[in-house]
């Protein structure tokens, strides 16, 4: 197990070093320097102290090579320099403050999907071509195409707007400060529902639709048909026997698809107001604020591959045939 | 296609057509290609031209779907949105089928340090969430069409790349590949000529699958006000306009999201037709069908 962990970790470095070089590629994908981008594109005059310090950020006068060392020197003693935004603060700072909410709202969402999709999936498998899984077929499509963020805005109509049950932005009410402990906890849960509800909605369709073919696939095995032969109740089969083999790989899928939920947190963040990652990432992206962008680019992609690294690893974990196989992800 | 002698497309329409949801995408599909062109003598009104005395009137007789907040036709602007929506889904998963085809090939083929190198470029790709790396870029880029296009085709290509090489990788042991080098045949002509072909199958199917997860890319960034900037008309800068109007006008955020789910949704049903039609062992090495591309 341990070597076959240290040969992932060891294929995440060379990824590790990547995401720097793209990110920083980025950099220079504008057609003038991001110097020039940033006070002739807007219309704003920007001091020459931002200048100054965007040109000592990225050191835009030297040769390529040195300003990508000089920049990965700088992350990797976590230097990310400071937002252009008026406050001027540290970027790390700014992401330490917006990265708790967004994994909260990520973890939930991804509990919830795992505790309906293993369900929904079994049981559409077990019962192929009956009238749930037709309905279920019909709910994964419909997902499919369904954009997060019309959801939001019908939710918001529907909960917000007419019946007035839940509030549409943001996590507090104006009058927070004033309400009972409790009160408080419930406000909170209460502006959490819609948000959880679409980002939970999109990747639940693809996920119960990945459980069904992962059971259907296991269901067919000999191994399954031996615990039948022997006379297992049906429940022991299917909960016991082919469950466990059909989770396997969906594991693997949780870790994968961890980019698109974090990425899907920038709509539903934009929409309701949430500040977390995702609304910080749009907010710089409008005000053009570089170091922001940057240090958001490359800590979202770092998470993202710690994370599908922690999903190999736990493959390998629960399945033995992974780790001595030559299952390469490509 | 080029194995597409008379009778495996016979073969292929007999399967198809037996699928009646998928017939039904392709129907919607060709008619969402005929009102996109057809868009001008659609539409009742100009998608363009304000009318102060019309400002948010809730869907009429003579404005279907309502106006905006200046007042104008919601319906034509829709109608006019699907160009945007369409012209973006062709180019973008154009650009992007052109590159993956490139590098799949060039992987699949050569083998060896090529294959290792461009399969740790798409592993790496593959890393960033796609949606923080598109509103990086376009951070950079003036936003116009063009770019959405060009971004959502450049961060798309890397399912197409792994059909490709894996495809090239169990087609050049065959024997008509071997044979053909054995007579000296250069590498390019094996490839065009030979190989790709015997690939085309599921790469048509990775693109009717494209299509939607790129629309629906690019109604969200336009919905974030990144994308198609206005005046122009899309689906996505639509329901940003109705964000702000949520609660007196509820026309301007429930139809375009309408227009968007009835697209994506008949791309993807013809789109799993095609691939259930051409070989049903596609099922498992394509997996699910297109959700947003993020």
């Amino acid at each position: 197990m341990i070597p076959y962990a240290l040969r992932r970790v060891a294929l995440a470095i060379p990824l590790l070093v990547g995401i720097t070089f793209i990110s920083f590629l980025v950099i220079h994908l504008a057609p003038g320097e991001p110097v020039e981008l940033q006070t002739g594109d807007l219309g704003i005059k920007s001091s020459a102290q931002a200048i100054e310090s965007l040109r000592k950020l990225y050191g835009l006068d030297q040769p390529l090579y040195v300003q990508y060392w000089s920049w990965v020197t700088r992350l990797a003693r976590l230097d990310f320099g400071r937002s252009f935004a008026p406050d001027g603060k540290p970027v790390l700072q700014k992401i330490g403050e917006r990265l708790p909410i967004t994994l909260f709202l990520n973890i939930i969402e991804m509990l919830l999907i795992l505790a309906l999709a293993v369900p929904i999936g079994v049981l559409s498998a077990t019962r192929q071509y009956s009238v749930f899984d037709k309905i279920t077929t019909v709910f994964v499509f419909v997902g499919f195409a369904t954009p997060d963020f019309w959801l939001a805005l019908l939710l918001m109509i529907l909960f917000g707007v007419q019946l007035g049950w839940l509030p549409i932005s943001g996590l507090r009410s104006p009058t927070w400060e004033f309400l009972s402990f409790w009160r408080q906890h419930w406000d909170f849960l209460s502006h959490l529902v819609l948000p959880i509800v679409v980002a939970t909605f999109g990747g639940l369709a693809g996920f119960s639709r990945y459980m069904r073919q992962s059971m259907l696939e296991v269901v067919r095995q000999e191994y399954v048909q031996t615990a039948r032969a022997k006379g297992l109740s049906e429940q022991a089969v299917i909960g016991k026997h082919a469950l466990r083999n059909a989770l396997l790989p969906v594991v693997t899928i949780l870790g994968l698809s961890l980019p698109g939920l974090i990425g899907g947190s920038v709509i539903v963040e934009s929409v309701f107001a949430i500040p977390g990652m995702g609304q910080l990432m749009v907010q710089a992206v409008f005000s053009r604020d570089y170091p922001v962008i940057m240090g958001n680019l490359v800590i979202v992609s770092t998470l993202t591959l710690v994370a599908n690294l922690l999903a190999d690893i736990s493959y390998g974990l629960v399945d033995p045939r992974i780790r001595v196989g030559r299952r390469g992800r490509s | 296609m080029a194995a597409g002698s008379h009778g495996q497309v016979r073969l292929f329409w007999r399967s198809f057509s037996r699928n009646q949801l998928a017939l039904a995408g392709g129907v919607v599909v060709g008619a969402l290609v005929l009102v996109a062109l057809g868009a001008p003598w659609l539409s009742p009104h100009d998608p363009h031209r304000p009318d102060v005395k019309k400002i948010l009137d809730p869907p009429s007789r003579a404005h279907l779907l309502g106006t905006d907040q200046i007042g104008r036709d919601v319906l034509s602007r829709i109608l006019y949105g699907s160009r945007v929506s369409l012209a973006v889904g062709f180019v973008s998963v154009g650009i992007a089928t052109a590159l993956g085809v490139i590098l799949g090939a060039a992987s699949g083929y050569n083998g060896g340090i090529v294959d290792a190198a461009i399969m740790r470029l798409v592993d790496l790709m593959l890393v960033f969430p796609r949606f923080f790396l598109l509103l990086a870029v376009l951070a950079f880029l003036q936003p116009s069409i063009w770019t959405i296009m060009a971004v959502i085709g450049l961060t798309g290509w890397m399912g197409v790349a792994r059909l490709v090489r894996a495809e090239f990788l169990s087609l050049k042991e065959r024997e008509f590949v071997i044979w053909s080098q054995s007579i000296g045949a250069s590498a390019f002509r094996i490839i065009w000529r030979h190989t790709l072909p015997n690939a085309m199958a599921p790469v048509l199917v990775a693109m009717t699958l494209g299509i939607p997860a790129a629309i629906l890319t690019e109604s969200g960034l336009s919905f974030l006000g990144l994308g198609v900037q206005p005046p122009y008309a899309t689906w996505g800068n639509i329901l940003n306009d109705g964000r702000d109007s949520i609660e007196i006008a509820w026309w301007l955020s429930v139809y375009p999201g309408l227009a968007i789910l009835i697209t994506v949704l008949s791309y993807n049903l013809l789109g799993e037709g095609i691939r259930d039609a051409l070989d049903p062992r596609l099922r498992q090495a394509l997996g699910r069908p297109a959700r947003d591309g993020r």
